[in-house]
């Protein structure tokens, strides 16, 4: 699915992600976790073309994306979330999820004079989508408000479900719980299985070690820009050198 | 009656006007503070073609067409830039304008302007009068209205409100921010051109000095003043501004007061943009909340 192969990344003169080679084979969510500043981000950053590599190279399904920007990466099935979630504050939660879908017939400005008839449909067909999936993550009540109005828990509850809608074949999700209270964080752990089922597969950075070994399948661990572990999350958890990131012992 | 249809005329020139900068600050979030360069650019193509015998038909068309290509021809560069950035470059760019009708004056005529410039003769109907020529422009204006409503109502006019909101996450979910805000900026420019050519056929004398960053302070007062990102927020805006403004030449005031006039009303506009962003920051009309209405 993803692979990276030798990517480095420096600022100045940290090395925020160093000669990192990871392989995200069939595993339907991986976790990435290491303690704050070890690169989780800046590797996010790079896969999604937002800042390019000094080294290295990134595949998804077979294509090279190193170097794409923001955009195409997106158009390759890409689609991310933010540490800080990112929503549009003053478009209502519909039109929020009504944005995501890719290349959408009424984005391109002839076509909205010679095929009105084809976006009218198109246009009915993601809003039909959209009310669905705000139903799913619970938003239904909000649907015509500025999401500026939504608490922080129902921004990123939004930003999930405009990340579903559109229908990627991968989704980083940066930090999906922080800053959220349990209850909504077994709410969101539930839609991310809920979206596995429908065959969405997930690359999730999570401080939150509980939701980790609950929802992923294959873990790594950074550490200073270095991958310093991989593999099941119940061995992981025992593994001496991510103790000893994490606790410092 | 004259002056109420010359004012209906100013209003609705100023609506067009409004309405084209709105594209780019209300809706896609570009402060573009050399807009007056593209009115003035089309007023004068059109008016140089003019006095040339050229047909008015032809003369429209190609006026549009270089605002639009001049639109395009700055965006590239400019766009790349951010927020403030892009404002100082685009008000250099409405300086340069202005010095260039100014100083190549084999060209422009200079500082004595382009006098006689004939009243627009369309499919050999000739808008001749006040009243005539109030109807052509609120038949462009109509017009001007309809297409930036399709534009701005349609997924496209999502993607150009969203990167307004925040361009980053628009850009994560797959939309090309530079490439529309290139076509958002163009579309500005050539009705901002339209808008320009009417008012140049409309004086029928247009000199380097109707172009200066006043000219741009007043349209973008009448956008943040009517409401920006609205339908209705530039017409409203027009008649307020244009109407004051407008009134003030008429008023019958004794000589030596007169000299004070223009800096007052300077002052009147500053006074009240000032007081619009403490009482009323987001203009007297408010954007509302409301989902996308291709589907209706």
């Amino acid at each position: 699915m993803l692979e990276i192969k030798g990517l480095s990344k420096s600022f100045g003169g940290i090395h925020a992600v160093s000669n990192c080679s990871f392989g995200l084979k069939d595993y339907v969510i991986t976790g990435l976790i290491g303690p704050n500043g070890s690169g989780k981000t800046t590797l996010f950053n790079l896969i999604t073309g937002s800042i390019p590599p000094d080294k290295g190279e990134i595949y998804f399904k077979g294509n090279r994306i190193d170097g794409l920007l923001p955009y195409k990466v997106a158009q390759h099935g890409i689609i991310r979330t933010f540490q800080l979630t990112r929503i549009f504050p003053k478009m209502t939660v519909l039109e929020n999820m009504l944005l995501a879908p890719l290349h959408q017939t009424g984005e391109i400005l002839w076509s909205l004079w010679v095929k009105r008839r084809r976006i009218r449909d198109e246009e009915k067909a993601y809003r039909e989508k959209a009310l669905g999936l705000i139903e799913t993550v619970g938003l239904s009540h909000l649907k015509d408000q500025f999401a500026e109005n939504l608490s922080y828990g129902q921004q990123k509850l939004l930003e999930l479900g405009r990340a579903f809608m559109a229908d990627p074949k991968m989704i980083l999700l940066d930090e999906p719980t922080a800053g959220i209270n349990p209850s909504l964080i077994r709410k969101i752990m539930e839609l991310i299985l809920k979206m596995k089922e429908s065959g969405k597969v997930f690359f999730i950075i999570e401080h939150n070690m509980g939701v980790i070994i609950e929802l992923c399948d294959w873990v790594f661990v950074l550490d200073n820009g270095e991958k310093i572990a991989e593999g099941k999350p119940k061995e992981i958890q025992n593994d001496p050198r991510v103790i000893e990131a994490y606790w410092g012992v | 009656m004259d002056l109420f249809l010359h004012l209906c005329v100013m209003i609705i020139i100023y609506i067009i006007f409004a309405m084209s900068l709105n594209l780019e600050v209300g809706y896609t979030g570009l402060f573009n503070f050399g807009h007056v360069a593209f009115f003035g650019i089309s007023a004068y193509t059109s008016a140089l073609l003019s006095l040339q015998q050229v047909p008015f038909e032809l003369s429209l068309l190609i006026a549009l067409a270089m605002a639009g290509l001049w639109g395009f021809l700055l965006s590239i560069p400019s766009l790349r830039l951010r927020g403030d950035y892009f404002g100082i470059v685009t008000l250099g760019f409405g300086e340069i304008i202005r010095m260039v009708f100014q100083n190549e004056v084999w060209f422009t005529k200079g500082p004595m302007g382009l006098p006689g410039i004939p009243k627009p003769i369309l499919f050999s109907y000739r808008f001749a009068t006040l009243s005539q020529y109030l109807l052509l422009t609120l038949g462009f204006a109509a017009l001007t209205f309809l297409i930036l409503r399709i534009i701005l109502r349609s997924p496209f006019g999502r993607v150009l409100r969203a990167i307004r909101e925040d361009e980053v996450a628009a850009e994560a979910l797959g939309k090309n921010v530079f490439f529309f805000r290139i076509k958002s900026f163009v579309i500005g420019s050539l009705f901002a051109g339209l808008a320009g050519t009417l008012w140049g056929h409309y004086t029928t004398f247009i000199s380097p000095g109707d172009f200066t960053l006043l000219e741009t302070i007043l349209v973008l007062l009448i956008v943040v003043l009517g409401g920006k990102g609205t339908e209705w927020g530039p017409v409203l805006g027009a008649f307020v501004l244009i109407f004051f403004q407008e009134s003030l030449r008429f008023l019958r005031l004794p000589a030596e007061w007169t000299r004070y006039l223009a800096p007052l009303q300077q002052m009147i506009f500053g006074g009240l943009l000032i007081v619009l962003m403490i009482f009323r920051p987001e203009g007297l009309l408010k954007e509302k909340g409301r989902g996308s209405n291709a589907g209706n």
